[in-house]
C-alpha cells in the first residue's frame, strides 16, 4: 500500500536506469537529502558532529570502499586500516608541502595517492585467493602501520610521532583544525560522501561494475567470457583504495586532527569493525555500506546512552555490558539475518508493499 | 497485534528519551575519564579510584569547595583516542577540568581545549612543552614533566657510577606512541652531554609481547635499562627481566611503571626495581585517615576499596587535590563561589602548594611543594627513586627528590613550544 510500484510505468531507458526508479524512493531520498542539506547543518552542535555525524560519514566512505573491494569483486581486504593510513599521512605531507592548496584537493589527491598503494598491495590477489589473500592483505596492514611509525620522514621528525593537522579554509570557513565550527567539517564531509557514493553507485552499474561482480561470482567463468582478471581485481583495489584513502584523509585531518598511527590505525579499531559494518550492512550493496556504518558508530554510543544516561548504571559496568551487548548483537545477527541490514531492509519493502492486507 | 506493542515500544522509549533533561546546577563539574576495562586497566582502576574518593571526602567533609558540591561524571575510555573524543565532547559544557590519564589523549585535546577553554591537567603526562604557559595557556602538566623524568633518572645513574658514565650502555624500553616517544629526544641530548650509548627497544601496544626486546638486553647487557610503559606492559617488562636475571637495580621505570600492579605478579623476582616518583607511597596521611572517615566506613568507596594507600591510588589522590585547590584559589581570586571554566583557569595558574598549604590539606610530607605560575605550568620539576622490596611487598624512597638537568629540559621545552606556536599561530602570552 504504502511502497507500492503498481502504476508506475517506464517509457524511456533513462527512467528504467535511474539510481531510484521508484517514485517513494525518490521522494525519501530528497528528503533525506534535505534534512542532510539544509536542516542537520543549523541544528548540529559539538557533540553530534564529534562523537556521532562525522565519523558516521567517514566511516561510510571506508565501507563503501572496503564494499567495492570485498563485496562486489570479493576480494578479502584486511588491510583498511593500512590503507586508510597511507590517506591519512599523504594529507600531513601534502599539507606540509603546499601550505596553499586547498584542502579538497589535498583529500582528493591522498585518495589517489592510496589508490596507487592499493594497486601494489592487490598484485598478490591475481595469485591468491580467499583466506590466503586475507592472510596477504593483513600483512599490508601491519607493514603499512609499522611504516609510518618507524620512518621519521613520514611524521616530519617529530618527536612523538604525532602529527597534528594545522587549520585549512574552504570559502573562508576552516573546516580542520579545532577553530573549525561543527557545521562546516560536516558539511565537508557530507558533500564528498555525497558526491563519492553517487559516483560509487554508478560506478557499480557500469561495465566495470559488472566485470567486478562476474569476478566475484566465478573468476575462471569470468575469464572465458571475456572478462580480464587482471585489469578487473587491479580496478577494484585501486578504486576501493581511493576511497578508504579519502576517508583515512578527512579521519586525520577532519575528524580527529592529530593522531598516533599505531593507536588510530589499528586493526582492532580500523580494520575489522569496517569488516563489520559491511557485513551487518550487507555485502555488495551501497545502502547495506552506510547502515552498516550507522550501525557500527551509533551502537556504543546508544548503548552507552541508554545504559548511563537513562538507567543511571556506572560508567564501567555499562562498557562490560556494551562489549556483551555488542558481541552478543553482532551472533545473533549473522544467524537472524546472514544478509546484513540491507536485507532487512528490502524484505521491510516487501512488507509494506503488501501492508495492511497481507495475503 | 504487534504492530500494536511496536507502537507502545516506540512510544515509551520516545518518551523515556525526552524525559531525560540535563540536570542544571550550580555545582562544579570535574569530569573524569577514566578506563577501567582494556589493556591499561590495572593501572587505570586505582587512579580512578583515587580520585573519586578524594572528590567524596571533599562533599562529605566540607560540603563541597566553597559549597559548592564536586560533580565528577565519570566517563570510559578504555584508553581510546577516539572514545576519549566523544568523552570530551560530551562533558566539556562547564567542565572545569579535565584530567585524560592517557597522553594520545592529551594530545587530541590540547588544540580542542584551547579553543573551547577549558583547562586540561596532565599531572606529569601529556606534552612535556605544554610546561611552557606563556604558549599553552589552559594546558597544565605540573609537578613534573617526561623530560625532567629522563634527566632524573640519569642524574641517579650518574650518583651511582660517582659521576662518570662515559661508555656506558643505557636502554629505553618504551611504549611505541606520544606518550613512549616522549623522553627521547632528551635522552639523546643527554648522551651527547654524558657521553652513555642510548639503546632504543620500542614495545608495540599492548606490551605483552616482549620476547624479542628483552633477548636483545641479554645479549647488548646494557648497564642500565630505563622504561616508559603503562599498562600491562610494566608486569611484563618486569617478569621479562627478572627472568633473564637482569640487575633489578639497574632498572629504572618512570612514575608511570611503579606502582604495586607492575611489581606483583614477578614475586620476589622484582626486588630492588626502582621507579621515579613524585608523591610518596603509604596510606598513613591526613588525607587518607579522612577517607577513612568520611568515605570508606560509610561504605561507599569507590570500587572495591582494595587499592586505598597504592602509588596510584596515592597519585589520584594528589591529583585531584590540585584540582580541587584549583577550584579553591580561582574562588578566592573571583571573590565568587559559582566559578567558570575560564576562572578555574586562573585559579589553576595561581596554584601555589607550599609545604604548609599541602600540610593543611592533609597532604604533610606527600609530594615536594610546587607552584603554577604564568609562564611555568610545569610546577617544581622534582622526582625522587622509590624502590620496591618483594619481602615486606612495599616500596621504599630511596633518594631525595631531585631536580633534572634544567638547562637540557628547558632549553628543549622552549625549541618545542616554540615550533608549536608558530605551527599553530599563537602569540606568547605573559609578557
Amino acid at each position: 500500500m504504502l511502497y507500492k510500484e503498481t502504476g508506475q510505468y517506464k517509457s524511456s531507458y533513462k527512467s528504467d536506469h535511474a539510481i531510484f526508479p521508484l517514485i517513494q524512493d525518490k521522494i525519501a531520498f530528497s528528503t533525506l537529502m534535505f534534512i542532510a542539506f539544509l536542516i542537520v547543518p543549523f541544528i548540529i552542535n559539538s557533540y553530534w558532529e564529534k562523537a556521532i555525524l562525522v565519523p558516521f560519514l567517514i566511516f561510510s566512505l571506508a565501507a563503501i570502499g572496503l564494499n567495492i573491494l570485498t563485496g562486489y569483486c570479493g576480494q578479502v581486504s584486511l588491510g583498511t586500516g593500512g590503507f586508510m593510513a597511507v590517506g591519512a599521512f599523504s594529507t600531513y605531507k601534502i599539507m606540509t608541502y603546499f601550505p596553499d592548496l586547498n584542502i579538497m584537493i589535498i583529500v582528493l589527491i591522498s585518495g589517489l595517492i592510496t589508490a596507487a598503494v592499493g594497486i601494489l598491495f592487490g598484485l598478490p590477489s591475481l595469485r591468491i585467493k580467499g583466506f590466503y589473500l586475507a592472510v596477504a592483505t593483513l600483512a599490508s596492514q601491519f607493514f603499512l602501520v609499522w611504516l609510518f611509525n618507524k620512518v621519521p620522514w613520514f611524521y616530519n621528525y617529530s618527536d612523538t610521532g604525532q602529527i597534528t593537522v594545522s587549520e585549512r579554509l574552504m570559502f573562508g570557513i576552516p573546516v580542520t583544525g579545532a577553530t573549525a565550527p561543527p557545521y562546516a567539517t560536516y558539511l565537508f564531509c557530507l558533500i564528498l560522501v555525497v558526491l563519492l557514493g553517487f559516483a560509487a553507485k554508478n560506478l557499480i552499474r557500469s561495465k566495470m561494475g559488472r566485470s567486478w561482480m562476474a569476478i566475484r561470482d566465478m573468476d575462471i567463468a569470468a575469464e572465458i567470457i571475456g572478462v580480464p582478471p587482471l585489469k578487473t581485481k587491479l580496478s577494484a583495489f585501486a578504486i576501493s583504495s581511493f576511497y578508504i584513502g579519502v576517508a583515512g584523509a578527512l579521519y586525520f585531518a577532519v575528524f580527529l586532527g592529530a593522531i598516533e598511527v599505531t593507536e588510530s590505525f589499528d586493526i582492532m579499531t580500523i580494520s575489522f569493525p569496517v569488516l563489520f559494518m559491511i557485513i551487518i550492512g550487507g555485502l555488495g550493496s551501497m545502502l547495506g555500506s552506510f547502515l552498516g556504518a550507522a550501525f557500527i558508530v551509533t551502537l556504543p554510543i546508544g548503548l552507552k546512552f541508554i545504559m548511563v544516561d537513562l538507567v543511571g548504571l556506572s560508567a564501567v559496568t555499562a562498557k562490560h555490558f556494551e562489549i556483551t551487548i555488542w558481541g552478543l548483537l553482532m551472533i545473533i545477527f549473522l544467524i537472524v539475518e546472514p544478509h546484513g541490514l540491507a536485507r532487512l531492509w528490502s524484505i521491510a519493502k516487501e512488507k509494506l508493499r503488501r501492508w495492511p492486507f497481507p495475503y | 497485534m504487534r504492530i500494536k506493542q511496536l507502537l507502545i515500544g516506540i512510544t515509551a522509549s520516545v518518551i523515556a528519551i525526552s524525559s531525560y533533561v540535563e540536570i542544571a546546577v550550580a555545582d562544579l563539574k570535574f569530569p573524569m575519564l577514566v578506563y577501567r576495562t582494556g589493556a591499561y586497566a590495572p593501572n587505570g582502576i586505582p587512579n580512578a579510584d583515587g580520585f573519586v574518593d578524594y572528590y567524596k571526602m571533599i562533599n562529605a567533609r566540607d560540603g563541597g569547595i566553597g559549597g559548592e558540591k564536586i560533580l565528577h561524571p565519570e566517563c570510559e575510555t578504555g584508553y581510546k583516542t577516539q572514545v576519549g573524543v566523544e568523552c570530551y565532547e560530551k562533558n566539556k559544557k562547564d567542565a572545569m577540568v579535565f584530567q585524560p590519564m592517557s597522553t594520545g589523549i592529551t594530545y587530541q585535546l590540547i588544540p580542542k581545549a584551547t579553543a573551547d577553554g577549558v583547562t586540561v591537567y596532565s599531572t606529569g603526562y601529556g606534552r612535556t612543552s605544554a610546561a611552557n604557559g606563556k604558549v599553552f595557556k589552559w594546558i597544565f602538566n605540573a609537578p613534573v614533566t617526561y623530560w625532567d623524568g629522563a634527566s632524573i633518572a640519569v642524574r641517579h645513574i650518574l650518583k651511582q657510577n660517582l659521576g662518570n658514565i662515559r661508555g656506558k650502555k643505557i636502554a629505553l624500553v618504551y611504549h611505541n606512541s606520544a606518550y613512549g616517544k616522549e623522553p627521547i629526544r632528551t635522552l639523546q641530548t643527554l648522551s651527547k652531554k654524558h657521553g652513555f650509548k642510548l639503546m632504543l627497544l620500542p614495545v608495540d601496544h599492548p606490551g605483552q609481547e616482549q620476547k624479542a626486546t628483552w633477548l636483545k638486553i641479554r645479549k647488548a647487557r646494557p648497564d642500565n635499562v630505563l622504561m616508559w610503559g603503562w599498562g600491562v606492559m610494566n608486569q611484563v617488562a618486569v617478569k621479562s627481566a627478572a627472568s633473564i636475571k637482569f640487575p633489578m637495580d639497574k632498572f629504572i621505570g618512570i612514575w608511570w611503571s611503579g606502582s604495586e600492579n607492575d611489581v606483583l605478579p614477578a614475586g620476589q623476582g622484582a626486588h630492588g626495581y626502582k621507579s621515579l616518583t613524585f608523591n610518596a607511597p603509604g596510606d598513613s596521611y591526613q588525607v587518607h585517615k579522612d577517607i577513612k572517615k568520611y568515605v570508606h566506613d560509610k561504605g561507599e568507596a569507590s570500587g572495591d576499596g582494595s587499592h586505598f594507600g597504592t602509588v596510584l591510588y596515592n597519585r589520584g589522590l594528589f591529583q585531584a587535590m590540585v584540582q580541587v585547590e584549583a577550584a579553591v584559589v580561582a574562588q578566592k581570586i573571583h571573590g565568587t563561589s559559582k566559578i567558570t571554566p575560564a576562572m578555574y583557569r586562573d585559579g589553576m595558574e595561581a596554584v601555589n602548594l607550599s609545604a604548609a598549604r599541602m600540610e593543611e590539606l592533609g597532604f604533610k610530607d606527600f609530594a615536594p611543594p610546587f607552584k603554577n605560575t604564568c609562564e611555568n605550568h610545569g610546577g617544581s620539576g622534582l622526582a625522587a627513586v622509590q624502590q620496591w622490596d618483594a619481602k615486606a611487598k612495599k616500596w621504599n624512597m630511596i633518594t631525595e627528590y631531585m631536580y633534572g638537568d634544567s638547562d637540557v629540559v628547558q632549553k628543549l621545552i622552549a625549541e618545542d613550544s616554540s615550533k608549536y606556536a608558530a605551527e599553530q599561530k599563537i602569540a606568547e602570552r605573559c609578557n
